[in-house]
């Protein structure tokens, strides 16, 4: 009994693959095994020396069994070290590529923008681009004969002959929004207008088509100081500091009366622009309140109604904010430009969340 | 509009700064562009007296002086020549910075001594170009500021020189004497009077004028003069040539330069004709057409018909309102001369300068509107003022027409005021405010003065009250929403469609371009566009000539000129309006996506492949799904031709074509300069139908537990037929029991070929039963799979692959 308890054990220990090993178990524990045979013989046995060999058989028979699956179990996790040991992967070389969009910092500002004034009860409104001149003129209190309107910045589009209709225009501003969404409204209202606009005007510092947004607000009693109120919140808000100041300037703007220009404090000190601290000003729009004559036009009575309006360039304000030095370059869709001034996907800007990263 | 501090004092009594006033200004609405003030580089510059003066001992030409200064005897090495004792002298002393040699001064030491400043020269100061030797001043005292010198004794050399931006509506501005108005209705000082002299006729002028009947009730309501005979023209006295000079214009005769002087000190454009060259009487008249006119610009310009002009038995001598003319014009030998003062209509004036692109003085303030009242005093003035300088003796009037009646009043309702204002200014303020600016107050009603043809409305009266008081002083006041509580969305579905296929697209991997709305006529031809009623009458540049008819060629110029700089792969996308026609409202939404090039850089793994048609419409129908389009739409090939015959699809319900994806045509490419593969979408965002609005709540979820088949079959079919035919065809087959169908392999080309026979192919679909109340039974399934063989087979002519 010792003695193939010694044998088999050290066999055990001594096996280096898994098809030896099952030789040993067949050897010893198989069917015609050594102990399943010697196992055979117990019936020729008295009980009693049935039960203490039995006994003593059955023991040998665990004690090989456990030896064996311990040895196949580390005969396994050998073979799986030396396979992971084959399966070395170089992890440094770049991961599987994948594409990464961006937005354009006019489609980032304008939604900055309408975050702001949504939360200060705005709505967005929407106009042609392509304008009959009544809108972009005439009900802006701007005469025919006015200079601004003759002035050589407007763009008009094509007449075929015989078509006696005044041509019509590229819209010079966002502010004939304003005319169609009180005709489609009435008052109250408050919107504000995003989008492209056109003007003849290309240098350093101009383009051709660029983008404003118009802001309108319509009630019984909306003063100037609302208006200054409602940019002061804007600015603060937008350029995310603790406080703005601004300053209105008398100004002239055929669609509001009394107009002003407004200008923020700012510092440009080493270069770089902080907005709320400094000695500069800035003039970052104009504003005023609605000409009587503009609110008739778009058919609110001005004994019942006052407000005011604004105008602000969009384009601009994402320069200002992010440090965007030319304007040209943001028409030109050169690929690094968009994904270094371009924004995530996901990067929607709102009130909870913050409007920039 | 320029003009210099002193020359404001003419008409302004005030002890305010230039940095006051011009503070004052830009809040009044004049805005201050830039003030020149020369005292401010010479503020540091005291008087010093040269005690003595010896030779250096080691350089000829050096003196070495003693001078005294405010901080006692100091040593400067000087080499003037005029440098001797007894002078006074302008001292620089160290720390001082000297304009005219851009130095900063430090204690020197020249050939061995020490110099501890320098005695200027007019040069190294900036006053002229003298610079023979050092300033000698002729009086002051030691350490007087050269400054308080200058503008005791020189005060053209320390004027400051302002200038403004006058906005379109504020032609009394234009005038310095309207500037005074202004800063003295702030309270920046007094508005002194203006005395308008009593000219009475010497004699009778030998000219008459007469106003053609069709101008005189609008082009030329009134026309006057007076001849003044016996003049001396020549070269203006030194002041006025100053004040001209400093407002950047170039003295010319005495004559001329007083016609300028009252443009810009009171408003009052006037013209001189030399009396010998004017043949017969003035007739202003409208031009018959085509008549040739040498202007003083030294141009000739040819009339159109109506063009308003001044006519004498020779011809057009002026054209009115705008430019004199270079025949009749006064020079030096002019003895007699007729000075014109008159009210021409603005809009007849403007429409003639911009017609004949002539830009003057003149056009510039009558079209804007001077103040008709005051021709006649204005006239009078300038004649006075020519005898004064030039001598002579002055004729009677000569006038047709009368002063236009430009009276009106509005009601001032300080109440209003307030309201609109959102500023606390009494109503004693407001009513001095406009008083102060020449309104006349008859009760609630204000009269505007007449150089005022900008106030039209009560309106107009608040905006002079708000801005006199200082908008600048103006307080924001807290504007509540409409609204209490949460505010809820305020974007319209289609505002948050466009956003939500934005920041899709950008999700997807897309750079989002914003490229200009117009484009040139070839790339517009291109995509359908280039049709007159898209043309731009004036187009900045021929590459900017028509509307976008899509968005897609200015994407591909972008990825050409990407390309250009060594970018061959690419994903851009813009979000932005396209143009049918040129009507307003013409103008539909896109949303479109590019792809160039390969689908990834180079890389280990062997991700790089050509992009192709898959990538867009994979794309597109990602975009379409965010945005809430109908999950099956047909897909149909009536394309456009800027497609890929064959190898583009158009997403449809019906008629109504919701988006295109696929190759863009070569030829499109190769006109555009772009290195394919190019694909592209282009979701057509508005014609998308909204989805029912069923609230926010989901259908309930149905999920079986039972164990769902799928079984593939592989059919061999004409290489014409499309794998949907197929794919609808299963799906057909048993509608409750199928939940999908996918193809998960196609077979074709020539091994495909050689196996199925000639123009064959073979297509692999995996069917997805899904069993709602038991589990299949094989019986059951071989029925399903029979009859889906049967429902491909019927609709594709193929067969089942063996």
């Amino acid at each position: 009994m010792q003695e193939l308890r010694e044998k088999y054990l050290s066999a055990v220990a001594d096996v280096t693959d898994e098809a030896a090993l099952e030789e040993i178990r067949l050897a010893a524990l198989g069917k015609k095994g050594e102990i399943s045979l010697k196992m055979r013989e117990l019936g020729k046995m008295t009980p009693e020396e049935r039960q203490t060999t039995g006994k003593a058989l059955n023991v040998l028979k665990d004690e090989i069994d456990a030896a064996l699956r311990a040895k196949k179990a580390a005969l396994a996790d050998a073979a799986l070290d030396a396979r992971l040991r084959e399966e070395w992967l170089d992890v440094t070389l770049p991961g599987r590529p994948r594409r990464q969009g961006t937005i354009h910092p006019v489609s980032q500002v304008m939604d900055e923008v309408t975050a702001i004034f949504a939360d200060m009860g705005f709505a967005v409104a929407e106009g042609p681009q392509i304008e009959d001149d009544w809108h972009n003129f005439d009900a802006l209190n701007i005469a025919p004969e006015h200079p601004a309107r003759q002035e050589h910045d407007t763009f008009f589009m094509h007449r075929d002959e015989g078509d006696d209709r005044p041509p019509h225009v590229l819209r010079t501003h966002t502010s004939p929004v304003q005319i169609r969404a009180m005709l489609e409204q009435g008052a109250p209202i408050r919107v504000i207008a995003p989008g492209r606009v056109y003007r003849m005007d290309m240098d350093q510092t101009h383009t051709p088509m660029f983008h404003q947004v118009e802001g309108l607000a319509i009630g019984r009693d909306i003063s100037m100081a609302n208006l200054k109120w409602v940019l002061e919140e804007f600015c603060k808000a937008f350029f995310e500091v603790e406080g703005v100041e601004l300053r209105f300037r008398a100004s002239h703007f055929p669609f509001t009366e009394p107009s002003a220009e407004v200008d923020i404090r700012c510092s440009w000190e080493g270069g770089s622009l902080k907005i709320g601290e400094g000695d500069d000003w800035m003039e970052i729009l104009g504003s005023g309140m609605v000409h009587p004559k503009v609110l008739e036009a778009a058919g609110i009575d001005p004994n019942e109604w006052q407000g005011f309006a604004f105008g602000i360039g969009i384009d601009r304000l994402a320069m200002l904010k992010y440090g965007i030095p030319d304007l040209r370059a943001f028409f030109e869709s050169d690929l690094r430009w968009l994904k270094h001034y371009g924004f995530s996907a996901l990067d929607l800007p709102t009130v909870a969340g913050g409007l920039s990263r | 509009m320029k003009f210099t501090l002193s020359w404001l004092k003419d008409h302004l009594e005030t002890d305010a700064t230039v940095d006051q006033i011009a503070e004052a200004l830009t809040d009044l609405g004049l805005e201050v562009e830039e003030v020149v003030n020369p005292a401010s580089k010479l503020e540091t510059f005291t008087l010093a007296k040269v005690q003595s003066a010896e030779q250096h001992p080691d350089a000829d030409r050096l003196r070495v002086c003693m001078v005294e200064t405010d901080e006692g005897v100091k040593q400067i090495v000087c080499g003037a020549p005029n440098a001797r004792a007894g002078i006074t002298v302008v001292l620089a002393k160290p720390g001082d910075y000297v304009p005219g040699i851009d130095v900063t001064l430090s204690v020197g030491n020249i050939r061995g001594v020490e110099s501890h400043g320098m005695m200027a020269s007019e040069r190294e100061l900036e006053l002229s170009d003298e610079h023979n030797g050092i300033i000698e001043l002729p009086s002051g005292e030691v350490g007087q500021k050269f400054t308080d010198w200058l503008a005791a004794n020189r005060p053209e050399a320390v004027d400051p020189v302002i200038e403004i931006a006058i906005t379109p509506n504020r032609p009394d501005a234009l005038g310095v004497r309207g500037v005074a108005r202004d800063l003295a209705a702030r309270g920046l000082g007094k508005l002194k009077p203006l005395e308008i002299p009593a000219v009475e006729g010497a004699f009778d002028a030998p000219v008459s004028v007469t106003i053609d009947p069709a101008l005189k009730d609008k082009g030329c309501p009134l026309f006057a003069g007076r001849v003044i005979r016996g003049v001396k023209n020549g070269p203006s006295p030194e002041w006025l040539q100053k004040r001209l000079k400093a407002i950047g214009l170039r003295p010319i005769s005495t004559l001329v330069d007083i016609t300028n002087y009252f443009t810009y000190d009171l408003n009052r454009p006037l013209h001189v004709f030399d009396m010998k060259k004017v043949a017969g009487n003035l007739v202003i008249k409208p031009a018959e057409g085509g008549e040739e006119f040498l202007a003083l610009d030294e141009k000739t310009y040819t009339m159109r018909a109506g063009d308003m002009v001044i006519c004498d038995d020779n011809g057009v001598e002026s054209l009115a309102g705008i430019m004199g003319g270079e025949a009749s014009g006064a020079d030096e030998d002019t003895v007699d001369v007729f000075l014109e003062s008159a009210y021409w209509d603005p809009i007849t004036i403007a429409a003639t300068g911009r017609a004949l692109k002539i830009n003057s003085d003149a056009r510039y303030r009558f079209e804007r509107g001077v103040d008709p009242a005051f021709t006649l005093p204005g006239l009078d003035l300038a004649a006075k003022m020519v005898v004064d300088l030039c001598g002579g003796e002055v004729s009677n009037l000569i006038k047709d027409g009368a002063v236009p009646d430009v009276s009106r009043a509005y009601r001032l309702d300080p109440a209003r005021v307030i309201s609109l204002v959102g500023m606390e200014i009494p109503e004693a303020t407001q009513r001095e405010t406009l008083e102060a600016l020449g309104f006349t107050l008859n009760g609630d009603m204000a009269t505007p003065p007449t150089w005022r043809p900008d106030v039209l409305g009560e309106a107009d009266l608040v905006e002079e009250v708000a801005r006199i008081a200082s908008l600048t002083k103006l307080e924001g006041k807290p504007m509540a929403r409409e609204t209490t509580g949460v505010p809820g969305a305020i974007l319209t579905p289609m505002q948050q469609r466009e956003r939500m296929a934005r920041r899709t697209t950008a999700a997807l991997g897309y750079n989002e371009c914003v490229t200009y709305s117009f484009i040139d006529e070839a790339s517009a031809r291109l995509f359908g566009g280039g049709a007159d009623a898209t043309k731009l009458e004036n187009p900045i540049s021929s590459e900017m000539t028509h509307m976008r008819p899509d968005l897609l060629p200015g994407l591909l110029q972008a990825a050409a000129r990407n390309q250009a700089r060594g970018f061959a792969d690419l994903a851009l996308f813009e979000v932005g309006p396209a143009f049918a026609g040129g009507e307003p409202g013409e103008q539909v939404l896109q949303a479109t996506g590019l792809l160039v090039g390969y689908s990834a850089p180079r890389d280990p793994f062997g991700s790089r492949r050509p992009v192709d048609l898959y990538d867009a419409k994979a794309d597109a129908e990602a975009v379409l799904a965010a945005i809430g389009a109908p999950a099956r739409a047909q897909i149909n090939r009536k394309l456009d031709a800027w497609w890929h015959p064959g190898r583009a699809g158009n997403m449809a319900l019906g008629p109504n074509v919701l988006a295109t994806f696929g190759e863009v045509h070569p030829k499109v490419l190769r006109e555009m300069g772009v290195k394919g593969p190019a694909v592209a979408f282009t979701i057509r965002l508005e014609n998308i139908p909204f989805p029912k609005k069923k609230g926010a709540t989901r259908p309930a979820l149905e999920i079986s537990d039972l164990q769902a088949v799928e079984r593939d079959f592989a059919f061999v079919v004409d290489a014409g037929v499309e794998a949907l035919t197929a794919v609808n065809a299963a799906l057909g087959a048993d509608k409750k029991l199928i939940e999908s169908v996918n193809v998960f392999d196609q077979f074709t080309g020539p091994k495909a070929e050689e196996q199925m026979g000639a123009g064959k192919k073979s297509i692999a679909l995996s069917v997805r039963m899904q069993p709602a109340d038991k589990t299949l039974t094989d019986a059951e399934i071989e029925a399903v799979s029979k009859k889906i063989v049967e429902k491909v087979s019927k609709a594709t002519g193929g067969t089942l692959r063996s």
